[in-house]
């Protein structure tokens, strides 16, 4: 059990996994990662399983003292992480040391940050998940976004080994260019627009407004035409399923949706281009470009080929750091690397064993 | 036409499918919807990880790697062909104890004289019929209730409240229901029922699922003291009843 204080909570930081499926019929919303992709990444670089919960920061991310060492990865945005001052990279993994300060300074590229900590976080699977649903107050850590003075605990990872110093390379780190254009599929309701409408919403750029958050991002642009009304029965919403209603005004619906709407669906955003959408923020531009449904699986398939190819490297990673050391009379399989770093921080070597235990000696037990 | 002779596919997106069974809000495709529902919940269909049931169609979230489009289409509309109503079993009818008019239904005032009738007979009319809940949508537990009369049919404030209290019952329209969680909202508040729509902590965390009906049944300020007292120690148990 580890324990991670909240020193200054950030703009918005919420505990967040893939989401939570099973109980739409209970008009429960999915919420979840704004970017799987890079929530999953960070799981994969401290060797969680990938669908564990992270901490979800947005722009201005918060101030946190790790009270027990353990492995952590940022992936997402660049929020220009720094360990006791020291920057970070993202898209890597790296050693927090008891009593150190993970913390945030400008924003240099994307919205959305993740933090994994190898183990995973501690709160209850709520339905399901361990994604916080703030408007209900469901799941995360007691419903709601973190505060100063929240304490929030973490699990032991079953292994540490092999995972404190590990990269994405760049090659599969996704890009947030803020200029690339969104790809989405027409439907279900694009037959509802007018032919004059629908080549607005396709041919222009659209900017995204400040009343942008977790459940959408309302843009604003020139009208998109409906061909009579907005309105229709009430229906599903899927992720980055784009709303127009009577403003022409789109709103791109993510993770927060509610289960059910009732305006017109023009368009929705393909799954490979649901990540982009998520680290736009207000002020940015957005245009969209129609593909088809063969085109959007071959961009999933594509972008499921690159987490693969993320495990794999890792794997690699961690058979060539595999070392075997023997403290206090017991053999260990550790990451000399880890206990080397953690050690120099808090004056004590981290152990993580082959049973899933991580320990802690003092450093005078000689790690060389 | 009520309930199609197959399926209508629309895409939502390339990881979701829209299965439309029909294009009215009606009891008949209402349960075409559940039974469909029942039907891909037994079959367990490889790839597909959830499911968004609406008046009148299914949202299906499906892992396109997994199945591919045009296979899940055919299997759903294997199902739909073979659809059987055994599964539903009776219908019951879920009792909502609430507390009409003063500050717990401010609006029901207004309701009354847009009407032309009394408070007294806005209450009557209203917990004069059962309503069926043709979908749970929008906010965890909000059910969507169809068969109000229009005897009480009023439209929604034109400022809506910026905080609805848990529990108040309200009409929008011909259209009648019960806010779950505080929420900003449009209805016509007309009283306040003390029993939890939602309960995350309950399983199902639903107090009515599509298909349910639901009564009103008005109650007076000491009975609501009692029930808010029950439900805040968990003792409190809502009445169903089977319905016919």
């Amino acid at each position: 059990m580890g324990v991670i204080e909240v020193i200054e909570p950030g703009l918005l930081t919420t505990v967040q996994d893939v989401g939570r499926f099973g109980y739409l019929r209970h008009g429960v919303p999915v919420s979840g990662a704004m970017d799987p992709v890079a929530l999953r990444l960070a799981n994969l670089l401290v060797g969680n399983p990938e669908d564990e919960a992270c901490l979800e920061m947005t722009l201005s991310g918060p101030r946190l003292r790790f009270r027990s060492s353990a492995v952590i990865a940022v992936t997402g945005a660049d929020l220009s992480p720094s360990i006791n001052g020291s920057p970070i990279q993202t898209w890597a993994s790296a050693v927090v040391g008891q009593g150190d300060i993970l913390s945030f300074g400008g924003q240099e590229s994307g919205t959305r940050a993740y933090v994994a900590v190898g183990g995973g976080l501690d709160v209850p699977v709520v339905m399901g998940s361990k994604s916080t649903f703030m408007k209900a107050g469901i799941g995360g850590f007691e419903g709601r976004a973190l505060k100063a003075g929240d304490m929030l605990m973490t699990r032991l990872p079953n292994s540490s080994t092999g995972v404190s110093e590990r990269r994405i390379p760049r090659s599969l780190v996704p890009s947030y260019d803020t200029s690339v254009t969104i790809r989405v599929m027409l439907g279900p309701q694009d037959d509802r627009f007018t032919e004059a409408g629908l080549e607005v919403f396709l041919g222009e750029a659209f900017t995204v407004s400040a009343q942008s958050d977790r459940m959408g991002y309302r843009l604003q642009g020139p009208k998109v035409e409906h061909v009579s009304g907005p309105d229709i029965i009430s229906d599903g919403i899927p992720f980055g399923g784009v709303q127009v209603s009577g403003d022409g005004q789109p709103i791109v619906l993510m993770a927060d949706r509610g289960t059910s709407g009732g305006y017109t669906k023009p368009a929705t955003v393909i799954s490979a281009d649901i990540g982009k959408v998520a680290q736009r923020m207000p002020g940015d531009e957005m245009r969209f470009q129609k593909v088809t449904l063969e085109e959007a699986h071959e961009a999933l398939r594509e972008q499921e080929a690159g987490v693969e190819r993320v495990k794999e490297y890792l794997g690699t990673a961690v058979a060539r750091r595999r070392y075997t050391i023997t403290v206090e009379g017991e053999a260990f399989e550790v990451d000399v690397e880890m206990a080397r770093t953690a050690s120099v921080a808090a004056g004590r070597a981290v152990v993580a064993g082959m049973g899933g235990e991580v320990r802690e000696f003092p450093v005078d037990v000689g790690m060389g | 036409m009520p309930l199609f002779s197959e399926p209508n596919f629309r895409y939502g997106g390339d990881r979701s499918l829209f299965v439309e069974v029909g294009d009215e809000i009606t009891p008949e495709v209402n349960r075409g919807i559940r039974n469909l529902l029942s039907a891909i919940d037994n079959a367990d269909l490889d790839g597909v990880y959830a499911l968004a049931p609406t008046y009148r169609s299914i949202l299906v979230y499906y892992d396109p790697l997994t199945v591919g489009t045009e296979a899940l289409k055919e299997q759903i509309s294997g199902l739909y062909g073979n659809l059987e109503d055994a599964e539903l079993g009776g219908a019951k009818i879920v009792e909502i104890p609430t507390l009409y008019g003063g500050e717990y239904g401010p609006d029901i005032d207004f309701v009354a004289s847009h009407n032309g009738i009394s408070e007294a007979e806005v209450v009557e009319v209203h917990t004069g019929s059962d309503y069926l809940v043709y979908m749970v949508g929008f906010n965890p537990g909000f059910p969507y209730l169809g068969g109000m009369s229009e005897k009480i049919a009023t439209p929604r404030l034109p400022t809506p409240r910026v905080r609805m209290v848990p529990g108040s019952v309200g009409i929008a329209e011909r259209q009648t229901g019960i806010y779950p969680l505080a929420s900003p909202g449009g209805w016509r508040v007309i009283g306040r029922s003390p029993i939890r729509m939602f309960d995350p902590g309950r399983e199902p965390p639903s107090l009515v699922q599509a298909g349910d009906l639901v009564r009103f049944t008005s109650i007076d300020e000491a009975k609501y003291r009692e029930i808010e007292r029950e439900v805040e120690a968990g003792t409190y148990k809502v009445t169903v009843r089977e319905a016919g």
